[in-house]
This record gives C-alpha cells, structure tokens and sequence, in this order.
C-alpha cells in the first residue's frame, strides 16, 4: 500500500484502519468489499482532487498548532525555533498549577461558564415553548424576527452597547434613579460584572437559541397530543409529558455542546467587557492566556494554560456526551 | 428532497375547535404569555433605539443620563465628523474586502469539500470527516496558532491572516454535507452514462440544484467575517490594515476604559455620541440586509440539525 500513498500524497496511509462501519446503519452491499486505495484513486481521482486543499487547511491551521503545543513543554524564545528550543519537561505547568492568579480566574472561568450554562440553556426552551403556545402566526414571525436580531451583531457592537447601557447615565443607572436610587459605576465594582455578563449572553443568544427547538416541537407527533387530550391532560400536562419528553434529544445535543465550550467562556466578549478595576471577576482564563501569551509574549506559559483549558473542554464533552448516551441515549455521535 | 423549513404551526393545529373549550387557566396564561413575549420583543430592541436616539442627540443630553427612547437636543454633527475620518472608511473598506474576499475563500473550500464527504462510497470518507469534526472539540489553541500564523507563516499586517486560518467553519461543512447528502446516486450515474465527469456533475448539476443551500452558507461566512474583529485585532497593528470593528473597538476601549488615566466622566461622554453614530454606521448594512437574509439563515441552522 505504501507505494499507492506515495503516488498521490493526498491520501494520508492509514489504508489498515478497520473497515468503516457504515455510517448510522444503512445497509451496505457486502459486493463491493475492501477496495484498495489504488483503486478507489483510479476511480475516484477527481473527488479526491475536492478534498486536497480542505484538508491541507486543516493540517497546517488546525493540526500543526496542536503539534505547536509542545512549546508548553519546551522552552520557547522569540527568534528561536517556533517548536522551542530545550525541553523543560512540566515546568510551565508548575508555574501556573503554583500561581495563585492562575486559580482566581480559574474560579472565575468556572463561575460565570456555570452561570451562563444555568441560565442561557433552559431559557430559549422556555421561548420556543411560549412561542410555540402563540395561535397569530404573523404576531409569532414578528417575535422571532425580533429575538434573532441581536445574533447578527458583531461582539464589538453587543460590548459597546452593554458599556452604554451600563454606564453612569446609561439607561440602567437612569431607572435606578427614577426609583431613588444612586447611580452605580456598574464596570467599576467586580461585583456586578457577572450579571452584566450574564444578562448580556441572555440577550444575545436566547432568540436564536429557539431555532432548533422550534423545529423539532414541530416534529412532536400530533397524535399524541390528541390522545393526551382524550385522556382529559391539560396544557401544562401536555407540555411536560409530550412537548418536553418529544424535544429531549435536541435538549441533550444541546447541551452537550454547551458544556463543551464551557470553558471558553465567550473569550471575545469578555475581552472587550473587562478592564483592570474588575479583573477580580471579570479575568477568565482564556483572557489571562491572552494577556501573560500574547502582551507579555510568555508564549510557553501562555500555551501550558491552553492545553489546560483545552483538555478540560475536551474531557468534559467527552464525559457529557457518554453520560447522556447513558442516561437518556442522544448523543452526537 | 429539500428540507421543509416553514414551520407547520403546532399551535395551530393544536387549539383545533374541538369540542374542549379554553379553560380560564389556559386563557390566563396566553394574556401572560403574550404580554411577557411583547416584554421580551422591547428588552431585545431597546438597545438599538437607544443606540439610535444616543446617535442623534447631543452630548450634553447623553452626559446629564436624559436620553433613552428618543433623541434629545437634536444633532446630526456628529455624524459630519465620524463620516470626515478618512480612516474610518479606509476600515470599512478593509470590511468590505475581507468580507468578501473572505467569504468567497471559505466557499471555495467548503463546498467542494463538502461534496466529497457526501459520496458515501468514498474511501476514507470517515477519516476525512474526522478530520474535520475533532476540531470541533479540541485546537490548538491561542498561542500556537499565533506562533503559527505570525511567525512562521510571516502573516502579521496581512490580509490573510485574517481570511485563511477560520476559513472553514465546520459547523457549515456539516451543514452543506448532509444537504448534498440528500442527492440521489442515481443522478451521478445518470449524468455519468451521459458523458459527465464527477466535475462536470458537480459544477452543471449538484451546484444548480443548491443555490439555497449556497446563499445560505455564504451568508454565514459572510455575516461572521462582517462581525469579526480579533483575529484582526491579533494580528494587524497597521491602522490603515483594520476592519471597522478593530476601528470601533479602539474607539470604545480609549473612551470607556477608565484605567486609562484621565477617568473623568467627559472622556466617556464625549465618546458616547461619536461612539453611538460610528456603532450605528457599522452596525447599519447588517440591520438593513436583516429583515431579507434572516430566513436564510433560519433554515442553515435547521438543515444542520436534520444530522449531526
């Protein structure tokens, strides 16, 4: 086989990988049999030709930084060999697992991704079941046109408007006067920082977030209803028993996928949100990898906490998924 | 063969006539219901009308915490100012180029891509996918792929920074795969018998058949590099190489930082105004492309969820 990868180098060797089960249990005629690299070339050389760039895109920006990541294990000096240039062994693992900021903004990343979980998962379930109880289609277009609205806009843009928002005589601080209160310098007290944050992924990611519930409450076999109804079950039985059981699976994906970007706790937003007065709650770690990484170009140190956190993430949508396929059996794959 | 993405109405069809009437608790909650939705639809615009009214009024207003909902002491100045800043439209031009630029290098990639993964009969067909999705769960993160990207690949202050390394977004790919999925084998060996190559089926008959599923996708490509600013961010420090965003999020982070020295509330207030007028002007073709691109993408997100 090795001289049939070597005629095209597209086709990584890996030609003794057992036969690939067939894709979600179509049945597959057993005629066609092992084909061998050369003859699945000859004969399909023209899609092959369809996959040479993507995947050489995947290996030199996807694979190659992974490999990159040695450089936590190995010191890295600017100018010197971008794989570094001595192995160090844990060393940079140390520094941070031994770095009591490393543990503040770790708590903080844990913190708000929880909270965000907490709130921005359940709620677009509770929308699409309130938009899905609404009888005026054209008053149920309007609504969803509306909530989707804010998923269009850049993170600058949602950042800049929470800032306004948020400011001394922004909108927030004016209604809490109207009621006697004192304006609060919201982006100044750490405190507050979570719920701002918070409140804002709410009102970005909520409306759209209804999308995939929407469709598959539609796909909830009407008959049930109608035999829920004969069997005297009311809305609210009819939605717990039928609407919430009927869109589980799409529940699980989802959530499953929350948890696996748990720990990239919107990265780009925060960055834009946080400033030195709040970094007690508003420094995750993704924005401290960015700030000792990049700015103060500690690109070793920088990339043991981003194996870190990437491995966590990794670990954790590997674990969700296997307990979801346990317990309710959707998984993603 | 094409999804179905008008949605049946449920409700609809479950608030039949039947002999059942409304119980005074079901009537209760659609008043709730409804009300609280009406809540939601003004939390979600608020926001912009503030932005709005922020951008036509003057600073004083803004400063003395009295504009909300409509504009107060009236002024189009701003406007005049933010518009005569030669970079600014250097930036939005820079927009535009990696937008598009962008947009056509991502479909470029995709959809070829994503036709092959199609054809179930190809060999290694689950290697490539996993190609793909394992990058879903893991990267490699910031910093090497900075390393990557500035150093060894020298892209720093260049446009390909910004359009190569997100080129593929695989949520996409997964998208226009399960599409072409759902094109019949027969049809490429009717087109074979026909004389047609697997580029001649392609380009003059899977192509044709998907121009929902390409504006779609393109759309998508389109509208997050229109939104995008870090990668700009990371790796341009030329001004006149920024895209709006990177403009706009300079403009935000010097009026609103208050460790940036002189923290007296007019730093922030004089940015207030200049800042709403350059968000709206940013924020402008996207809310004007959005009433018609919107169901577009409604129906990206579901073709995706037909398969993992």
């Amino acid at each position: 086989m090795a001289q049939g990868a070597g005629t095209v180098a597209t086709v990584p060797p890996i030609d003794d990988a057992p036969p690939a089960p067939p894709p979600r249990g179509e049945p597959r005629p057993a005629r066609r049999g092992r084909v061998t690299w050369r003859q699945a070339l000859r004969k399909d050389w023209r899609l092959y030709s369809f996959v040479v760039l993507p995947v050489l895109f995947f290996l030199i920006f996807k694979y190659v930084p992974m490999i990159g990541n040695v450089i936590a294990f190995r010191r890295f000096r600017p100018g010197g060999s971008p794989l570094g240039d001595e192995w160090v062994g844990f060393y940079y693992f140390d520094m941070f697992i031994h770095n009591q900021q490393f543990w503040q903004v770790f708590g903080n990343t844990v913190a708000l991704g929880l909270l965000t979980l907490v709130v921005c998962f359940p709620l677009p379930i509770v929308l699409a079941l309130m938009l899905n109880e609404l009888r005026s289609r054209r008053f149920k277009k309007i609504v969803q046109t509306i909530s989707y609205l804010p998923h269009f806009m850049s993170i600058v843009i949602v950042a800049g408007l929470v800032l306004q928002l948020t400011a001394v005589n922004g909108t927030v601080n004016q209604i809490i006067e109207a009621f006697g209160g004192d304006a609060v310098a919201f982006m100044q007290q750490p405190g507050w920082f979570r719920s701002i944050y918070v409140s804002s992924e709410v009102w970005q990611t909520v409306g759209w977030g209804t999308i995939l519930y929407l469709a598959a409450l539609t796909t909830v076999d009407d008959q049930l209803y109608e035999a829920a109804r004969i069997d005297g079950a009311n809305r609210w039985q009819q939605t717990w028993h039928i609407t919430l059981p009927g869109i589980r699976p799409t529940m699980m994906v989802l959530l499953i996928l929350n948890i696996g970007s748990f720990m990239a706790v919107g990265f780009e937003k925060v960055l834009l949100l946080q400033n030195p007065l709040i970094y007690s709650t508003a420094d995750v770690i993704s924005t401290y990898l960015y700030r000792v990484g990049i700015q103060s170009a500690q690109f070793s140190y920088g990339a043991a906490i981003g194996l870190f956190e990437a491995l966590i993430g990794l670990v954790l949508v590997l674990s969700a998924n296997y307990a979801s396929r346990r317990l309710v059996g959707a998984s993603l794959w | 063969m094409v999804i179905e993405t008008s949605t049946p109405d449920l409700a609809a069809v479950r608030s039949e006539p039947t002999t059942v009437k409304d119980t005074a608790g079901y009537r209760t909650f659609r008043v709730v219901n409804l009300v609280a939705l009406l809540i939601v639809c003004a939390v979600t615009l608020y926001p912009f009308l503030n932005l709005v009214a922020k951008a036509f009024s003057s600073e004083g207003y803004i400063s003395a915490g009295e504009v909300n909902l409509l504009p107060r002491g009236f002024n189009v100045e701003t406007f005049g100012v933010v518009m005569g800043d030669a970079m600014f439209w250097i930036n939005y031009k820079n927009t535009v180029v990696y937008t598009v630029v962008g947009t056509f290098i991502s479909m470029a990639l995709t959809t070829p891509y994503a036709y092959a993964l199609s054809r179930r009969h190809l060999k290694g067909r689950n290697l490539f996918i996993g190609i793909a999705v394992f990058t879903m769960f893991f990267s490699g993160g910031l910093i090497p792929n900075y390393i990557l990207v500035a150093d060894v690949l020298n892209m720093r202050n260049s446009m390909w920074a910004i359009v190569l390394p997100g080129a593929i977004s695989v949520f996409n790919l997964l998208v226009m795969k399960s599409f072409f999925e759902n094109f019949p084998a027969e049809l490429e060996e009717a087109a074979a018998i026909d004389g047609l190559t697997t580029y001649g089926v392609f380009g003059r008959i899977v192509l044709p058949l998907s121009k929902a599923v390409l504006a779609t996708m393109t759309l998508f490509y389109a509208v997050s590099m229109w939104n995008s600013w870090f990668s700009a961010f990371l790796y341009l420090d030329q001004k006149e190489l920024f895209p709006v965003t990177v403009y706009l999020r300079n403009l935000i982070a010097a009026a609103s930082n208050p460790a940036a020295g002189i923290s007296g509330a007019d730093t922030v207030q004089i940015g207030a105004n200049i800042q709403s007028v350059t968000m709206l002007l940013t924020v402008l073709p996207i809310i004007c492309f959005y009433p018609f691109i919107q169901r577009y993408f409604v129906s990206g997100v579901m073709l995706g969820s037909v398969k993992g």
